[in-house]
């Protein structure tokens, strides 16, 4: 016993770190390959989808058996029209960088959010949810109280993340006091948002004066995000709040904490540190990211608090976080690159292939699911290095 | 479970009654917190009520050969505050047990605090003259889905596979219900569309979970965002009615599932018309929940499932080939989970619109955990959820409480459900976890 009491202590310490640090500078080659390549494999496979659903392609590949060519020439230009314009109408003009840089600011901020509490071993499916109360509170302050620029945004900014924070640590502590299962609870806490701004909404306190219309008063300008280049600071506040992030997790003691918790919770608890209150602390920081994200949607560009505010950025908001693999850097790609999508699909409509603008959510999903998939991504593309014949070999035996 | 509660609970012998570790007094503390509130608001029910005429009917709509009849609200109210007390004073003593009976009085509480609602909402109406009307029958019909989610969901978790994924099976069993429906002129040909579809999206899951090794959680979710965007982007491509009328036309109508009354037993008062008077996808669920318990519990198959779920090295020790029981547990449930997508077109409504299960699939997720990984439970939890969710209709016709307070009720009865009832739950201890052969 004795032994090997011992032995652990001497030879795990030294050993382990430069196999890290080796595998550490490999890494990010291997998740840029990858990420590349998923994104290839994902554009081929929206490029199948485009040329079967292509209403042009559908009518030549009636007559397929006498003029087979033009089957093919009508898709690929339904694929080229189609790509032309999601990259044009995404990065093509300054206008449209900028609008991405719009789209992509509250990605980050929820995206964040869940990645943090992710970070911790919970699964937040709340952002939506918190976004909802955080933009309901930055709504309020903005068009209904009276305070000097600067200060009224600030106040705004403040209360959205209190609330939307207060709201994420319900499911926290529901966790951390009474065992309740984390997905569960922000699933209800997302239905119980929705309806808490449905009623919010049916107030006169949030309403248009003499409305009766579900829909608020715009924001004050005093409570408005300057303008910086054409584009509301709210995005240069996004990658702040990345800092922030990467701050809490890699320097301070709670970001230890919450790391450990979230890599084994027991072995944290042995050691002393408070899961319950890791858990709560974790989902209060993860809804206030999400109330930072609300701020970019309504005090962004002065908007209206209505029911279709938010859309669905907080659901998009995991899979940025699960592209972004968590850390606080790919987090903000990932928003960047699904914000590029997203306002790239909206052109794609516009654009004579007539291609519905849901390919980007499409795209989106095939892209994170190829790199959760980095096994199947090198089988297809047969790059056949050692570990990964190894472990498609592995799967395949069963 | 039993003989536990005698030394925790009950006076087992001087010795051992005042020994009480903290679980217990904490399990006691959450009874005595929510049959005390459940106790304080029936009694400002029963203080409330003015005019304690409340009229009711059995059946689901108004019938003129059974039309309302009168019963005296404040009497019922009392009833089940009296019950609730009961329950109250049974928890200061600490004389609930740890067995199903304990379960049992939660149920019944749950069941008085419910009536006690609902004649209090239905009491007092100064203008309006509505009556309560038997909720059953649109509970079944609510629960139908979230059934045959549940179950799809106990199947793959007890075999160690994690469906989050069962929102985007109902999307793509909806979808491709409505559009086989729609091509087979028959809704019948739909459901099988719809099961198919749950089967392939069930499919993904174990070929990305099982050969892959993808984070299962991750997984779900990305399956949920490809089988939402995947059929909103193919309902793009659906000919608008001003391009090509006929076939816009040919895609969106077509005739849905209609009731099949039983003889005899659907006109059981009460609950004839809610057991018996339904469609085959409500038939089906109810005996996929007997076949389902039947097949995890009293087969060998089941017991294989159980076992990779539980312990897969174990298993695999003994010559079960784990991967291959997780295949089987998790295509048979998209079976399910494709038939409950499909109760949103060809079911109910018809044609497919933009998120028609409108994230239902989390319900069933929901029920899944609540009713503890078990197929009957589960069902029952699901049941809940439909109950809830035709409460608020039935309240929605007054005004009593603002109507989107109201349509959040069924959610917070869900956490509350959670946080006070079921409390901390154990998965089956290899869910989520791949397995390979070392």
């Amino acid at each position: 016993m004795s032994e090997t009491d011992a032995s652990p202590e001497q030879a795990s310490p030294t050993p382990p770190e430069p196999e890290v640090r080796e595998r550490g500078a490999n890494a990010i080659v291997d998740t840029a390959v990858t990420t590349a390549l998923a994104i290839i494999l994902a554009l081929l496979i929206g490029a199948v989808l485009i040329a079967v659903s292509n209403k042009d392609v559908i009518e030549a590949m009636g007559y397929f058996g006498s003029y087979p060519w033009d089957t093919f020439t009508r898709a690929a230009d339904a694929i080229g029209t189609s790509y032309v314009a999601l990259v044009e109408g995404s990065v093509g003009s300054i206008g449209s960088v900028r609008e991405t840089l719009a789209k992509a600011a509250p990605l980050i901020c929820a995206g964040l959010g869940v990645s943090l509490a992710f970070r911790s071993g919970m699964f937040n499916i709340g952002a939506q949810g918190q976004m909802l109360v955080g933009a309901m509170a930055a709504g309020y302050i903005g068009f209904r109280w009276d305070l000097p620029p600067g200060i009224h945004l600030l106040v705004a900014v403040i209360g959205a993340v209190v609330a939307a924070g207060l709201y994420g640590a319900i499911a926290g502590l529901l966790k951390a006091k009474a065992g309740a299962h984390e997905v569960i609870s922000t699933i209800m806490l997302n239905h119980i948002g929705g309806f808490l701004l449905a009623y919010a909404l049916a107030q006169e306190a949030f309403q248009i004066t003499g409305s009766d219309e579900p829909l608020s008063p715009r924001v004050a300008d005093s409570a408005r995000f300057p303008e910086i280049f054409g584009v509301h600071s709210g995005v240069l506040l996004a990658i702040l709040a990345a800092f922030l992030m990467w701050w809490i997790l890699e320097r301070s003691t709670l970001g230890f904490e919450l790391r450990s918790v979230g890599n084994n919770p027991d072995a944290s608890r042995t050691a002393g540190m408070s899961v319950a209150k890791v858990y709560t602390l974790a989902m209060l920081l993860a809804g206030g990211f999400a109330g930072l994200a609300a701020t970019m949607q309504i005090n962004g560009d002065g908007a209206q608090l209505s029911d279709s505010l938010v859309g669905t950025i907080g659901f998009d908001a995991i899979t940025v976080a699960l592209l972004g693999r968590g850390s606080p850097i790919g987090t903000v790609l990932a928003g960047l690159l699904f914000g590029a999508l997203q306002v790239g699909g909206i052109s794609m409509q516009a654009s004579p292939a007539g291609t519905p603008p849901e390919l980007a959510l499409v795209l989106q999903s095939l892209i994170v699911l190829f790199v959760a998939a980095p096994a199947l991504v090198r089988h297809l593309v047969r790059i056949r290095d050692e570990q990964s014949t190894t472990f498609t070999a592995k799967g395949a035996t069963e | 479970m039993s003989t536990g509660t005698d030394v925790l609970a009950g006076p087992a012998g001087p010795d051992v009654k005042n020994v009480r570790d903290r679980a217990d007094v904490r399990r006691q503390v959450r009874f005595l917190v929510i049959y005390g509130l459940a106790a304080l608001v029936l009694l400002g029910f029963a203080l409330s009520i003015d005019n304690p005429t409340v009229a009711y009917s059995l059946a689901p709509k108004f019938d003129i050969n059974d039309p309302p009849r009168d019963v005296n609200g404040l009497r019922i109210v009392w009833i089940t505050f009296a019950i609730t007390a009961l329950a109250l004073v049974a928890a200061v003593l600490n004389r609930i047990p740890r067995s199903v009976w304990g379960a049992l009085i939660s149920v019944v509480v749950g069941l008085s605090f419910y009536v006690g609602l609902t004649v209090w909402y239905f009491a007092d109406q100064t203008e309006t003259n509505f009556f309560i009307t038997n909720p059953l029958p649109n509970t079944i019909q609510y629960a139908v889905p979230l059934v045959l989610g549940a179950l799809a969901g106990s199947l793959c978790e007890r075999s160690g596979v994690i469906n989050i994924a069962i929102e985007g099976q109902f999307l793509a069993g909806a979808f491709f219900a409505s559009v086989t429906a729609a091509l087979a002129y028959s809704a019948y040909v739909g459901l099988l569309g719809g099961a198919a579809a749950g089967v392939a999206v069930a499919a993904m899951l174990a070929f990305f979970a099982l050969r892959y090794q993808v984070n299962q959680i991750v997984l779900g979710v990305v399956l949920i965002a490809l089988a939402g965007g995947l059929s909103d982007f193919l309902l793009g491509q659906i000919p608008t009615a001003g391009a090509n009328p006929s076939m816009h036309e040919k895609l969106t109508s077509f005739e849905t599932l209609a009731p099949i009354a039983i003889p005899g037993l659907s006109d059981i008062p009460l609950v004839g018309d809610a057991l018996f008077n339904q469609t085959i996808l409500a038939y089906i669920a109810m005996v996929s929940i007997a076949l389902v318990w039947f097949l995890l519990y009293h087969t060998t198959w089941g017991l294989r499932v159980r076992s990779v779920g539980e312990h897969p090295k174990a298993a695999d020790t003994v010559g079960i080939r784990v991967n291959r029981m997780r295949w089987q547990a998790v295509l048979l449930g998209g079976v399910f989970a494709g038939l409950g997508g499909a109760y949103y077109t060809a079911g109910s409504t018809g044609a497919f619109t933009n998120n028609a299960s409108g994230g239902e699939g989390f319900m069933a997720l929901a029920a899944v955990i609540m009713g503890r990984w078990h197929p009957v439970t589960a069902s029952l939890a699901a049941l809940f959820f439909g109950l809830m969710l035709t409460t608020e209709d039935q309240f929605g016709v007054l005004t009593k409480f603002p109507t989107q307070l109201l349509a959040a009720a069924p959610y917070i009865a869900t956490l509350i459900a959670i946080a006070g009832f079921a409390g901390r739950v154990r998965p089956p201890a290899a869910n989520g976890e791949p397995y390979v052969k070392s």
